[in-house]
């Protein structure tokens, strides 16, 4: 097992264990703790796939900005007690089951999809800011403005609803 | 790597999301597995960029995080404002939004 593939299982390990305590852990603050791990584990593999400015800018959006939000307003509502109401067991256990069918569903369509084996290629360069620039700015500059148009709105909307009336 | 075992890997966080969205009834909780719904997404996309070498599924995932930012300002916003009018972010609460 050479080192690369060791880092990818000891992610892949971090990754599922932070999902995992996300949705079977009882405080909220705890859930977004597990959450940042499992964005970081993710992060970890995007610069396994040298896709280094998506890794930078999913700690930087999603660890950062996304998640200080959703601490913040936790910590706003006080609901770091586990005074949390749960759902009955029934409908958990069906929860847990229709989700776990869900998977074994899309494994056994993915599993007889006919890719190579060949290891992906951890030295390319496309993922890279320069390259990335390129087509940002030449292909998808439309969309990338229009975006900012989405952020004003939805900046807009945001101070809107949650202003006091 | 191959690809398959990226695949995989997304495919456990997303059914974990969908777990997660259906178990629990806390509104803030469900927002952050539908997060990790996206982030097995953006996974995913990565891999096969890397896979046929091509950026524009990077981009795609840019723009993913773009929307994802949006929409979890505007949506915890919602929830705040609920929140101050019933006192609870249980999602059994928000069925009589109507009356």
């Amino acid at each position: 097992m050479n080192p690369h593939q060791l880092v990818f299982w000891i992610l892949s390990v971090i990754a599922i264990g932070g999902a995992l305590g996300v949705i079977l852990s009882r405080n909220p603050v705890a859930s977004v703790l597990f959450l940042i791990v499992t964005f970081f584990a993710v992060s970890g593999h995007y610069i396994l796939l040298n896709a280094q400015f998506l890794a930078i800018v999913n700690i930087i959006v999603y660890a950062g900005a996304i998640m200080v939000l959703f601490l913040y307003v936790i910590m706003l509502m006080n609901l770091n007690g586990d005074v949390e109401p749960q759902k009955s067991k029934l409908l958990q256990f069906a929860g847990i089951i229709s989700g776990g069918i869900l998977f074994l569903v899309l494994l056994a369509a993915f599993k007889t999809t006919q890719l190579s084996t060949t290891p992906i290629n951890a030295s390319t360069s496309i993922g890279l800011i320069s390259e990335l620039g390129q087509v940002l700015f030449t292909r998808f500059v439309f969309p990338f403005e229009i975006s900012s148009i989405l952020f004003l709105s939805a900046m807009v909307g945001a101070v809107v609803i949650g202003k006091k009336d | 790597m191959p690809i398959q075992y990226y695949i995989f890997l997304s495919l456990a966080l997303f059914s974990i999301g969908v777990m997660g969205t259906m178990m629990r009834r806390n509104a803030i909780i469900i927002f952050m597995c539908i997060e990790l719904m996206l982030n097995a997404v953006n996974l995913l996309m990565v891999a096969f960029s890397n896979y046929w070498e091509n950026s524009n599924a990077q981009i795609f995932v840019f723009f993913i995080m773009v929307v994802a930012a949006a929409e979890v300002a505007v949506g915890l916003a919602i929830i705040t404002l609920v929140y101050r009018k019933v006192n609870s972010v249980d999602i059994n609460i928000l069925n009589r939004l109507k009356n």
